[in-house]
């Protein structure tokens, strides 16, 4: 466990780099490179500035550096009995808070919890003209000033470099387990639809082709009364399955065709795109193994107001690699990339070729 | 402006009975819910469709003319307040709930529904929209959106922005856009949360797509009185350690319980320090669990006295107590200014402590309702406006407030936003730096700075003459800056 205060290391870097006009890429642990195209630049690693900065269990806050290994983390929360609500997933060993917040990516509690900008708090940013800048803070409520902590949430670090971040913290649920069931495709989307509607402590669900997998989570009693009505056998290796679907080790992601995250409206009848298909968050997120062109793709995600992303063993340096944005939207994405970064050095082209 | 040109072109969008602009109609215009601010507008114009709002921001663009978006104008920081050179576009005509989805859980609506509204459309698929500010009945979405409204349930179901999928807005420059989308996130920057809370500076919402959430089985509510603020303080962190995240968990002090109990006899210890009231929900069996654990660690927190709900009229009698203070402690002063501060929780001893200070000091007196569970207090200055000088004196006493809750941490505003009441007090949040991020984030959207100008995000040289009064430790804030 390291803890040390790099800011003004990492300020004067970003500083040098305005002067002689170099971009940089932000580089925490590296886990999630694959994500994204490749930007252009000099690596800025964050990894030195690290340590949880506070953490009050009964106040629900953690605030830690950018460069804190999500699992330093996730370790400290489990000690006191709680957990990062949205479930983040690390790809890798090295994972950062930084690049996880960054990233917005969430895990299969994602549907029932919300994800990792739903719990953001507060963070102290270095922007695109060298100043430490902090926004938010550790409280639930917060309204003063423009959001500017959770539009960093899922900005690819294309507006700054997250130097801290403080997140909305929950505790354990206290009893879990996992049942499963045997469906076809139709069958098991209206099944977890049926049950969203009800109350019902489903944290989790996964149809895999196969079978259904839920996941409930709660008091004892609310676990134990909640399994009959909903069916199913229990499995025993709960936590191997959302950790393997978490972490995309399920056999489903083990292929060296292109891997597609669909993002659409949760009772979306099957998508008649060829592949194999995988679905998550009562059916809104639908991982796609496909050979089929981007265009179709992208086309069939639009047509019912979602989108489409190229996950993963896709060309990255590939001009659409998230979902083409409308004329009028784009033209605003640069305008405030240059609000933040007006000469253009942070994470060039990792979002789109236009910044 | 000539004020003949914009309305013969107001007059070429709209029929001319929405387009207002003698005096005896833009009077109820003048304000908000915060009435020590009034002005007029220019005009008010009431459109009904996206295609007349379109055209009148595009023509308050050529113009040069600002523009003030309103609802249901219940907001209490003067957001809605008119600028006088301006326009106010008012929104309550869109107030259709287009599409209630069960399958999808959201409902598609016009930013002029008040908020309840929502709920009760809901109810027969046996769902309801969470966030519930406590002007629920007369709100309406699309200034929830511009506020991000939290209310008394959103420790466990969060804020506005938690509650929303998807926003229609029209830009200053008439370009309509779609935020956000029909599935739980969209392709680049979230600019879903970067719109909600921007108190109507960036763009104008005109069609909202909230999440809806499966009624709860079961809800109940506790009651517990103390004899010491800091104990009832407390016990609200032991609960939360206990791994429960109650729906609902509200404080408030003496002077707040007598005046509600004065006020609706909801069977309050009217000699109690202080109350929580802890409210619970989900499954049958959850709700019961929780109740048992809760009742003995109010006991164990030191508790004088814990009640349960015994039925569903009692739980809401115990409701209507909290959500009556305002108008409760309305009654017994001829006036009360209504502070927002957030602090952390642990803090609230040594905050609660120090406004009795200055209570003293200022010779007004203070009733505290706090939201416990999410830190977010409201004190209620007492004043009468008729004595001169007092209303000064109560607006000098809120500055000291929100002054203390930075300095402990927190915010000045936690659900009721900047708006022109707490404007200055930005610059005690928020640097120069920060506040010159935000202009350069408003004037992405907004070059001209036509919407809703002077609200929300105090200009660098206010700051200066602000700092000017208000010198801290003997540093002059914004050295920066000229001083006039």
């Amino acid at each position: 466990m390291t803890t040390q205060d790099s800011s003004l290391d990492l300020q004067a870097h970003v500083k040098n780099a305005i002067k002689n006009n170099t971009a940089l890429c932000i580089q925490g642990g590296n886990s999630k490179s694959f994500y994204g195209r490749t930007p252009i630049g000099q690596t800025l690693k964050i990894n030195d500035h690290s340590g949880i900065i506070n953490y009050e269990p009964t106040e629900l806050v953690i605030t830690a550096r950018a460069g804190t290994p999500l699992k330093e983390i996730e370790y400290a929360l489990l000690e006191n009995n709680q957990i990062l609500p949205f479930e983040p997933p690390h790809y890798g060993n090295n994972a950062t808070l930084g690049g996880t917040v960054a990233c917005n990516l969430s895990g299969p509690r994602r549907a029932a919890a919300g994800a990792a900008r739903d719990y953001m708090l507060g963070c102290k940013v270095l922007n695109g003209k060298g100043e430490i800048i902090s926004f938010g803070g550790e409280v639930m409520k917060n309204v003063a000033g423009y959001d500017v902590s959770r539009l960093m949430a899922g900005a690819l670090g294309t507006l700054g470099v997250l130097l801290e971040v403080s997140l909305k913290v929950l505790p354990r649920p206290e009893a879990e387990i996992t049942l499963t069931l045997e469906h076809n495709t139709e069958k098991a989307l209206a099944k977890i639809i049926r049950l969203a509607q009800v109350n019902f402590p489903i944290s989790a669900n996964c149809y895999d082709g196969d079978r259904l997998f839920l996941r409930l989570s709660g008091t004892e009693g609310a676990v134990e009364t909640s399994k009959k009505p909903i069916g199913g056998e229990i499995i025993e290796t709960e936590h191997d399955i959302w950790q393997k679907i978490k972490e995309q080790q399920h056999g489903f992601f083990m292929t060296d065709q292109p891997l597609w995250r669909l993002s659409v409206a949760a009772d979306t009848p099957p998508i008649k795109l060829e592949g194999k298909w995988l679905y998550e968050w009562n059916g809104a997120l639908r991982w796609l193994v496909s050979s089929a062109s981007a265009e179709t793709i992208q086309a069939a995600a639009k047509k019912i107001g979602g989108h489409a992303t190229r996950y993963r063993g896709h060309d990255q340096n590939h001009i659409d690699v998230f979902h083409p944005l409308s004329p009028a939207l784009l033209n605003l994405h640069k305008k405030l990339k240059h609000a933040f970064d007006p000469h253009g050095i942070f994470n060039r082209g990792r979002m789109y070729p236009d910044f | 402006m000539n004020k003949n040109q914009l309305l013969q072109e107001l007059g070429q969008i709209l029929p001319s009975d929405v387009i207002l602009h003698q005096k005896e109609d833009l009077t109820p215009y003048e304000c908000d819910g915060l009435s020590a601010f009034r002005e007029l507008p220019l005009a008010v114009t009431l459109p009904e469709t996206i295609d007349q709002v379109t055209a009148i921001l595009t023509l308050c663009n050529r113009l040069d003319v600002p523009v003030v978006a309103r609802g249901a104008g219940t907001g209490l920081s003067g957001g809605a307040l008119p600028h006088k050179d301006g326009v106010l576009l008012s929104l309550a005509k869109f107030k259709q709930i287009l599409k209630i989805d069960p399958q999808r859980q959201t409902a598609v609506v016009q930013p002029g529904v008040r908020n309840l509204a929502i709920s009760e459309a809901a109810k027969p698929y046996g769902l309801y929209y969470a966030p519930d500010p406590s002007s629920q009945i007369a709100c309406t979405i699309g200034g929830n959106v511009a506020e991000n409204s939290g209310g008394v349930h959103c420790l466990k179901y969060g804020l506005t922005v938690h509650n929303i999928q998807q926003i229609k807005v029209v830009t200053i420059d008439g370009e309509l856009l779609t935020i956000g989308g029909s599935g739980l996130d969209s392709a680049g920057f979230d600019l879903l949360a970067l719109l909600t809370g921007s108190e109507g500076m960036l763009a104008v919402i005109v069609e909202v797509t909230v999440k809806l959430l499966p009624i709860p089985e079961r809800a109940q509510v506790i009651l517990a009185a103390f004899d010491d603020v800091a104990k009832a303080g407390e016990a609200v962190g032991n609960i939360i350690s206990a791994g429960i995240i109650p729906a609902g968990l509200e404080m408030m002090d003496k002077l707040a319980i007598r005046a509600a109990e004065e006020f609706v006899h909801a069977g309050y210890p009217t000699d109690a320090e202080a109350i929580l009231l802890c409210e619970i929900d989900g499954t049958n069996a959850e709700v019961s669990e929780h109740i048992l654990k809760i009742r003995e660690i109010l006991n164990q927190s030191g508790a004088t006295e814990v009640r349960t709900a015994k039925d569903e009229a009692e739980r809401l009698m115990f409701w209507k107590g909290r959500k009556a203070a305002f108008p409760a402690v309305g009654c017994i002063a001829p006036d009360y200014y209504c502070m927002d501060g957030t602090i952390p929780r642990k803090q609230l001893p040594h905050v609660l402590k120090t406004i009795s200070e200055l209570s003293a000091e200022y010779k007004l007196q203070v009733a505290n309702v706090f939201h416990a569970g999410d830190g977010n207090l409201h004190p209620l200055i007492l004043y009468d406006a008729n004595n001169p000088g007092e209303l000064e004196r109560t607006e000098e006493f809120g500055g000291k407030i929100l002054d203390l809750c930075v300095k402990a941490g927190g915010s000045i505003t936690g659900e009721h936003g900047v708006g022109v009441e707490k404007i200055n007090h930005m610059c005690v949040q928020f640097n120069s730096e920060e506040l010159t991020q935000f202009h350069a984030i408003k004037s992405a959207f907004d070059a001209k700075g036509l919407l809703n100008p002077g609200k929300a995000v105090p200009t660098l040289h206010r700051c200066a003459e602000f700092g000017a009064m208000h010198v801290h430790k003997g540093k002059l804030p914004f050295p920066e800056l000229e001083r006039f």
